[in-house]
């Protein structure tokens, strides 16, 4: 993992024409979400509602689960517990083969990302369509999403115009926006018309009304709930608010921090599939949820509070480390410093840890989160549990990242720090052999200017400037 | 799966969740914007998400066949709609612009939807000045479609309906005592900025929305 992860760091690092590409998507995106929020102290009041509203739905969750599942069975939606993945997996592809649906239309969703749905549902040989237009890029090249909201962030408009090209080779080329998302909504229109099923994710799920919130800004995710015989919908349990009235707040917050929008094009309240005397919507309306280790999380009153993610993106969008190297380097769903607290937890610290080293603590994270996740003193619990510190923690993995050397040599650090002869032994020593450090960490040195450390230290100097130690 | 269900809420109830938590009181933000104000607002809003707000009276089927009469086509519209009968009555016959209704199941007119309709008309239940939007309950009158498939969306909204926020409006018309099955917040016309960041109108709704507000 340690070396795979190493590898991918340095590919990332090496790929100018992406590095170029997201540092000015992201430098946009930060420019935009700063412009929409002027006033200081109304982000602060918002961040404080956000927070209250998501922490006092995690505290009440099983209680505003049962609670959604009864308002949305009462309004017709079929509600679906899945422990894992798998199990959320065969659901879906029940509910498709139950009407027969050789195609899916998708909209986005991050929690299909996590369950791996479209080589599942490939591999019965249904076909799945992406219908929003970072997605269905890349889908067409095979890739991964390179950030959870603007999955095709890194590609260039010629990278793309070329990928439709390859792809569609009978159509014009152009490398123009708006004529590859012409293109895009006439190859999809067809498959709109006639899909018998579409997925979407959740925004946020509301208990008290059995509602389910979705945003977008291009009308894809309305097709796929309002077109198709079958709509199924996925999330993840922590989704979940408590009150109707609390979704404006969270709407605000989420749109802002993403993109800097005061609000998207469309905002869909799903409640009910089609009524008695509708002309349309769909017959059937599956709500999956999805646990996948979030009760386990939710378990740890410090780790909880994870789960508070809306997902907007912002801390990908800040992360000095994810500007850098991008979505794709961390070989994960979730990348960037929300990724890096999610997936070690969802993954296992023995699978995913070497995230929580893709940080450098900078705290831009903390800063900016909608609803104040505190980023970085989680990333250093994780680091923490990865070499088995600490409490009697739950988290998968948990002393999985122990290096002996490592733990001798803080042991040493520590007794050398303990005592003020060992200490003043160790510095002499150090001040004598400085030209020797260089050799001594050289992964730092490999790429960096290497320390030069003074003839004499500062408790030195200051001695022999008249200071004592009192 | 209803193992599921249970070994998911045994784990959250084990894991400590106290279930009796008060919610938090929060004072959400409102404006005492007064109808003139909030107009302002939402048309500024609207129009730069691209949207086109236009001042109408009575006359207002008039002036909407004459905004869309240059392309032509067909307009999709609810005849058993709140504003059904009076858009037939205002619209000029022998036109350039045809009226079609939406009376059959979507499976019996999914073609003539997707392919045959130049434009959808609707009514809306409010607006939001804070943030542009329009707020559409679809109907068995006015169904879900109307809004997004046909590729211009038209929609008339009484300016007194205009609220300042969000939060202001789904609380004074207490949306959570009964919604429909589907409530949308449109807030322009469909857009795109997947490609380098670059805004794209038209991906898969309508390409154009045009609002007429009532005074």
């Amino acid at each position: 993992m340690a070396a795979e992860w190493r590898t991918r760091v340095a590919d990332a690092l090496a790929n100018q024409r992406t590095r170029a590409n997201i540092g000015r998507a992201l430098d946009g995106l930060v420019a935009k979400r700063r412009a929409a929020f002027p006033d200081r102290d109304e982000l602060e009041r918002l961040r404080d509602q956000g927070q209250a509203i998501r922490t006092q739905a995690l505290a009440c969750l099983p209680d505003l689960l049962a609670a959604l599942e009864r308002n949305c069975t009462a309004n017709g939606i079929r509600v679906h517990w899945a422990e894992t993945c798998d199990q959320a997996n065969r659901r879906i592809s029940d509910i498709l083969h139950r009407h027969e649906a050789r195609m899916l239309i998708k909209g986005k969703s991050m929690v299909s990302e996590e369950l791996g749905l479209n080589a599942f549902l490939e591999a019965q040989g249904i076909e799945v369509v992406e219908t929003d237009l970072g997605e269905l890029i890349v889908q067409l090249a095979e890739e991964r999403p390179f950030h959870i909201l603007a999955p095709a962030i890194h590609k260039d408009r010629r990278q793309i115009a070329e990928l439709f090209k390859a792809r569609f080779p009978e159509l014009p080329y152009s490398e123009d926006a708006e004529a590859l998302t012409a293109t895009a909504r006439r190859l999809l229109r067809e498959k709109f018309r006639g899909a018998v099923a579409g997925l979407t994710g959740v925004n946020f799920a509301v208990a008290e009304t059995g509602t389910l919130a979705l945003v977008e800004n291009e009308g894809n995710g309305r097709m796929c709930t309002t077109v198709p015989k079958v709509h199924i919908a996925v999330t993840g349990i922590e989704k979940v608010i408590a009150r109707l009235d609390q979704l404006p707040t969270l709407l605000t917050l989420l749109t802002r921090s993403a993109t800097g929008q005061p609000i998207t094009t469309y905002v869909n309240l799903v409640g009910a599939p089609r009524r008695t005397g509708e002309l349309d919507g769909p017959q059937e309306v599956h709500l999956i949820l999805l646990d996948n280790g979030r009760s386990r999380i939710c378990a740890d009153p410090e780790l909880r509070t994870t789960l508070r993610c809306i997902r907007c993106g912002a801390c990908l969008n800040h992360c000095p480390v994810y500007v850098r190297l991008g979505g794709h380097a961390y070989g994960t769903v979730y990348p960037g410093p929300i990724g890096g607290i999610l997936e070690p937890q969802l993954q296992g610290l023995a699978a995913a840890g070497s995230l929580v080293d893709a940080s450098s603590l900078c705290g831009a994270c903390d800063e900016i989160c909608p609803v104040r996740i505190p980023i970085p003193r989680l990333l250093n619990r994780l680091r923490a549990e990865g070499v088995g510190a600490g409490s009697d923690s739950q988290v998968p993995g948990r002393g999985s990242r122990r290096d002996p050397r490592q733990t001798a040599i803080w042991r040493l650090w520590a007794w050398l720090h303990a005592d003020p002869g060992r200490y003043r032994l160790l510095s002499s020593l150090l001040s004598r052999t400085g030209t020797l450090i260089p050799r001594l960490i050289r992964p730092w040195t490999k790429s960096r200017r290497p320390p030069r450390l003074a003839p004499k230290g500062l408790h030195r100097l200051a001695r022999e400037a008249g200071f004592t130690d009192d | 799966m209803s193992d599921a269900r249970s070994g998911i809420l045994q784990r959250l109830r084990a894991g400590g969740i106290q279930a009796d938590q008060t919610p938090p009181d929060i004072p959400l933000r409102r404006f005492d914007w007064d109808p003139a104000e909030c107009l302002r607002r939402f048309r500024a809003r609207m129009e730069a998400a691209h949207g086109e707000v236009h001042q109408v009276g009575a006359d207002w089927p008039q002036r909407m066949y004459e905004l869309l009469h240059r392309e032509g086509g067909a307009l999709l519209y609810g005849p058993q709609g709140p504003l059904g009968p009076a858009l037939e009555q205002g619209w000029p016959d022998r036109g350039a612009v045809r009226l079609i209704p939406y009376l059959e199941p979507v499976e019996a007119c999914r073609d003539t939807l997707f392919r045959s309709v130049d434009a959808g008309f609707t009514s809306c239940r409010g607006a939001i000045a804070e943030t542009g939007s329009l707020v559409l309950w679809p109907t068995p009158q006015e169904p879900r479609l109307l809004s997004l498939v046909p590729p211009i969306h038209c929609v008339l909204l009484d300016a007194a309906e205009i609220c300042s926020t969000f939060h202001e409006l789904l609380t004074r018309q207490a949306w959570q005592t009964g919604m429909p099955g589907n409530v949308l917040l449109i807030s322009g016309p469909s857009k795109s900025a997947d490609i380098e960041q670059t805004l794209a109108y038209g991906v898969h709704g309508p390409q154009r929305l045009v609002v007429l507000v009532r005074s």
